[in-house]
């Protein structure tokens, strides 16, 4: 597919979603990607096909439908792996979300390796779900949770993570690949040398940055990888955790149940291969399938496009942002750091208040502290509006909140 | 239902930007913080309190216009009312106030957080003055459940 803004503007005609109108009779412009994306045909006619025509459980039954939804999740396992290179498929884990999987390695990993006095390192700009796990994790064995720093260009102070490994107590350190309010893209790679340098596992939340660039886990080298699948298409409920095998072979299981034993008595069971030792239960098979298909689906456009269109995208509306009066926008105005997300204030008027009087205009735009209080304390605000691109808008819906924005200047008298 | 940008009148912008009663009062008998965590809307009260009336009231702390207007509206209510009346405040005192009687379900919150605070803090009072402390538990789950 080429690049150019007119085959972008094609794919909507995918998005059942994006024709219908909101408020009085406003068109829809959805810019909270960063939170959820919409879903094209395609992903929502490969679940509804699963349950019309092949619904039964997986890995269990000897019949034809048995046989065909097992197929049908395994094709999707190998084609998420595909799509970000993982080489062998026993090291793909299918959980709930990027919350679930950074979970699991806190639980299953976490319990029987972090010990007293042990430092957990995070970063400033995490989500939640890469800082409540472990404060949790650290409180329990009476570790220590330390942060890298961020500067007032919205990056990370790798001096930091150099005090900590430098201690020698450094255990795992874990970071997004970008972050979820600024958008800025970690330098993976830096930290990751570092911190193989230092003997020391390292956590990457590619919950962010799959969905919007090419990620290539052959050869980033970490240890420990999630991401969602809702943030790329694909249905919410399901999402992956990776883990290098030799890692992953020293993990305890996470929940106990069906299809991960290998043969269960009264009182001992043995564990299935993997990566079944780690999914108990009947999974999100449907789900799953559907996440296929939002692979297949960003694997024709090409993840290069994606990424490229995001630039052009956010190239426009800093552009737009930095000609309104009062409107202050966080981080790196370097867009080759920066992902298709812009947080801002505008002047001393609320982000719940500007959400309000532009959703009134059709626009969905988020404000909050995005699960990221910590970040929040950093930049000394309560809250931020947030717009996040995907691959469905368009420089329009720029214009459009844009155009909204000046409405809130108008209500507030700015 | 409240639609279009009109729940953000002139009396609502005016007391975001210029709210009434802002501020601490350092021998205060009684403080009490909420906050919502859903937007980050974040409210502590001090009251003064002499027989058994509330003879000064502030509020601080950072929220939405909706927030601070409603905020801003209950201090001036509860000025100079004695502990009983601010036990019978209702949130359509407030609303009524404000013409914000039809607020969306997402915005109640912003609105009400104050009332919210403002009767934690009466129920703290009341249980390190009163005898009956069964009672204010009472009141304190009531007033938790408000919105």
């Amino acid at each position: 597919m080429q690049s150019t803004e007119s085959s972008f503007e094609n794919l909507r005609k995918d998005f059942p979603i994006l024709t219908r109108t909101v408020r009085d009779n406003k068109p829809l412009v959805y810019l909270d990607n960063a939170s959820t994306t919409q879903k094209p045909n395609q992903v929502i006619d490969a679940i509804t096909d699963y349950y019309q025509n092949h619904n039964a459980n997986i890995h269990r039954a000897v019949y034809a439908l048995a046989e065909e939804s097992t197929e049908a999740y395994e094709n999707a396992r190998d084609k998420i792996a595909n799509f970000v290179n993982i080489k062998n498929r026993q090291e793909l884990i299918f959980v709930r979300g990027t919350t679930e999987a950074i979970n699991l390695v806190a639980y299953a990993w976490g319990r029987p390796h972090i010990n007293e006095g042990d430092i957990i390192v995070t970063t400033e700009y995490e989500h939640h779900s890469n800082i409540v796990p472990w404060q949790l994790l650290t409180q329990e064995k009476h570790a220590k949770l330390e942060y890298i720093g961020m500067d007032d260009n919205g990056e990370l102070i790798l001096d930091d993570l150099d005090k900590y490994l430098a201690t020698g107590k450094v255990k795992l350190v874990t970071f997004s690949l970008m972050s979820n309010v600024l958008g800025t893209i970690t330098d993976a790679k830096k930290i990751i040398e570092k911190c193989k340098a230092a003997g020391v596992p390292t956590l990457v939340d590619g919950a962010q940055a799959v969905p919007h660039m090419k990620v290539d886990l052959d050869t980033l080298g970490c240890d420990f990888f999630a991401f969602s699948g809702h943030k790329m298409l694909a249905p919410t409920g399901v999402g992956i955790l990776w883990v290098r095998k030799s890692v992953l072979q020293t993990m305890s299981p996470f929940h106990g149940g069906g299809d991960m034993i290998r043969e269960v008595h009264k009182y001992e069971t043995t564990w299935n291969d993997l990566p079944y030792k780690f999914e108990a239960g009947t999974p999100n098979i449907a789900d799953v399938i559907g996440f296929g298909a939002a692979i297949d689906y960003l694997t024709k456009i090409g993840m290069d496009n994606v990424r490229q269109h995001e630039i052009e995208l956010t190239k426009y509306a800093m552009e737009k942002f930095s000609k309104i009066p009062g409107l202050q926008v966080y981080g790196t105005k370097d867009i080759s750091k920066r992902g298709g997300v812009i947080s801002f204030n505008f002047a001393d008027v609320h982000p719940h208040d500007v959400a309000d009087i532009i959703d009134k205009e059709g626009i969905s735009l988020r404000s909050g502290h995005h699960c990221a209080q910590v970040l929040m304390e950093r930049l000394n605000v309560a809250a931020t509006s947030r717009a996040s691109f995907y691959i469905y808008n368009t420089k329009d819906d720029i214009d459009a909140l844009i155009d909204s924005l000046n409405k809130v200047a108008k209500v507030f008298k700015l | 239902m409240s639609s279009g940008a009109d729940i953000y009148h002139e009396m609502i912008v005016d007391y975001s930007r210029n709210p009434v009663n802002f501020g601490e009062i350092e021998d205060h008998d009684v403080t009490f913080h909420d906050a919502n965590p859903l937007c980050g809307d974040s409210i502590d009260i001090d009251m003064k309190i002499d027989d058994q009336k509330v003879s000064d009231i502030k509020f601080h702390g950072k929220g939405c216009a909706i927030c601070m207007a409603c905020t801003s509206v209950l201090t001036e209510i509860a000025k100079g009312k004695s502990l009983d009346e601010i036990k019978n405040i209702d949130k359509s005192d407030v609303l009524s106030e404000l013409g914000l009687e039809h607020l969306q379900a997402v915005r109640i919150k912003c609105a009400l957080l104050s009332l919210k605070v403002l009767k934690g803090a009466l129920y703290t009072y009341l249980g390190s003055h009163l005898e009956n402390t069964d009672a204010i538990d009472k009141l304190k789950a009531e007033a938790e459940n408000l919105y």
